[in-house]
């Protein structure tokens, strides 16, 4: 694993994006943003979202533990919890035929279900937009939420899709010979985003 | 994994655990759906192709393939043109020419899928050859354990009956002892086979002292169809010494469990009430028989082609 420290090798090297202090501050804002737009006045209408109908769904292997991060912010900071699942895609990716077969990860919707709730897909990095694809066509066949939202801690860019985030912890400027790498303390140890030349 | 499942024996401790592993994710991925379906398998084509007679395997294996969203063409030896006198190897290339991916056989002659896999160039999947093996109802039988007993490692699984002419008993013998479990057979003299002291299980002729020690104890059908001579006295007889009735399962653990593969002979092996009770597993062990299928499916057809 390439850390902070390391010179990246090939060009001047952007190193470390985020640090730990950096990666808490950016799920805190996302967490702001999302009670926001959940609790505020949106002033539209009867269909203002409430943080009881939100749902945060992860997409393994870090989207899980940054939508549990995600809620548990949110519950910090208004008091209310807010359900958490994972949605694995690995059986609806569309490249499944052009690599290997993969392992399973897990797939746990909270007790009620998504029906007819807002849920907001949770995952590191937004890049091609094919995950989230694959999220959504998981997520149709879980259920019918009210809404589908999407909060990304990287966006990186070259989308592939017309698919873009409602929430976004940091814009980052790549080119397609880079690579992001979001590691967090549940899975790696430690909390950093690192762009990584390959 | 390889490229195709031909036998237990096959399976090293890590690909019986993938495919274990996968069942319990698909399991939980689809508990409690309206729409039990994948996309995984989107225009591929899997054969079933039957040369004896079957109901929960080719039933699971169909299932299993089209909530994959695969195509599913089911051939059976009756009413094709095997009778009139096409070979297994023509038969193979006929369905291959028409775009199978994978081919899943079952037939009476042990060795069978083997000489398929060399003639065709899909997976295939030994669905129960003569009696060889049947390496996914080992999978579905250890994912049934694991799923009851939360663990196989030194789990002690007695295999009582007919194990002369049991596939099911042969792949969970070498599939249950790579996955950490104690096998012991238990049968009569003349319905164990040639050369059973070499493998990796302990043998005994009787029932009432295995059953206390044993946490599943898994009943094997008594293969009348097999058997050209006589191997017991009478049904009677071999039900009295060998059968699972109310009062041996009394002397099982609190948490045994007792397992059949199907179809029952209830009355020989089983009795009814034994079949019925809350310790069988043998309902559960049919619908687990689907997720361990598509786990076996994905993983043989899931990824880049080979």
């Amino acid at each position: 694993m390439a850390s902070s420290t390391e010179p990246a090798p090939g060009q001047a090297a952007p190193g470390a994006l985020l640090a730990p202090a950096d990666v808490a501050r950016v799920v805190d804002r996302m967490a702001h943003q999302l009670i926001e737009k959940c609790a505020g006045g949106g002033g539209a209408g009867d269909d203002r979202d409430s943080l009881a109908d939100l749902v945060l769904v992860g997409i393994p292997t870090r989207g899980a533990p940054l939508a549990r991060r995600l809620a548990a912010r949110v519950e910090a900071f208004s008091g209310t919890p807010v359900d958490t699942g994972t949605v694995d895609i690995t059986l609806y990716r569309d490249d499944l035929r052009l690599r290997g077969v993969r392992a399973l990860e897990d797939t746990v919707l909270p007790p009620a279900g998504i029906d007819g709730r807002l849920v907001v897909l949770v995952d590191d990095v937004l890049f091609s937009g094919r995950s989230v694809r694959a999220a959504l066509d998981a997520l149709r066949d879980l259920g019918r939420p009210r809404a589908v939202q999407l909060a990304v801690l990287v966006d990186r860019g070259h989308r592939e899709l017309p698919i873009r985030a409602d929430y976004v912890g940091k814009n980052v400027p790549t080119s397609r010979a880079q690579k992001v790498r979001v590691h967090l303390a549940e899975t790696d140890g430690t909390d950093e985003v690192v762009v990584v030349e390959q | 994994m390889k490229r195709h499942l031909l036998e237990a024996a096959d399976l090293d401790r890590a690909d019986a655990t993938l495919v274990l592993d996968t069942a319990a994710q698909i399991d939980q991925a689809l508990a409690g759906r309206e729409v039990k379906k994948l996309p995984t398998l989107r225009g591929r084509t899997v054969v079933n192709l039957f040369y004896e007679d079957s109901t929960r395997t080719r039933i699971s294996f169909e299932l299993a393939a089209k909530r994959l969203s695969a195509d599913v063409i089911n051939f059976s030896a009756k009413g094709s043109s095997v009778s009139k006198g096409e070979s297994l190897k023509d038969t193979a290339l006929t369905l291959e020419a028409m775009g199978s991916d994978a081919i899943v056989v079952r037939h009476s002659a042990s060795g069978a899928p083997h000489r398929l896999a060399n003639w065709v160039r899909g997976s295939v999947v030994n669905a129960g050859d003569g009696t060889h093996e049947h390496p996914t109802q080992a999978l579905l039988d250890a994912y049934t354990i694991r799923r009851r007993l939360g663990r196989l490692d030194g789990v002690r699984v007695a295999v009582v009956g007919d194990v002369l002419h049991s596939r099911v008993a042969r792949s969970n013998v070498w599939l249950l002892t790579t996955l950490g479990a104690e096998v012991t057979l238990v049968a009569p003299p003349t319905l164990l086979p040639v050369g059973v002291g070499a493998w990796p299980v302990e043998v005994s002729y009787d029932l009432d002292a295995v059953l206390p020690k044993a946490d599943a104890v898994m009943m094997l059908r008594v293969q009348a169809e097999r058997m050209n001579a006589s191997f017991f006295p009478s049904a009677r007889e071999y039900s009295r010494r060998y059968g699972l009735d109310a009062r041996r399962m009394a002397a099982l653990g609190d948490d045994a469990i007792v397992m059949h593969p199907g179809p029952m002979n209830r009355g020989m092996e089983i009795a009814a009430d034994v079949a019925d009770s809350v310790r069988s597993t043998i309902v559960e062990q049919v619908g687990n028989g689907v997720s361990v299928r598509m786990a076996v499916l994905y993983l043989l057809l899931g990824g880049a082609p080979a």
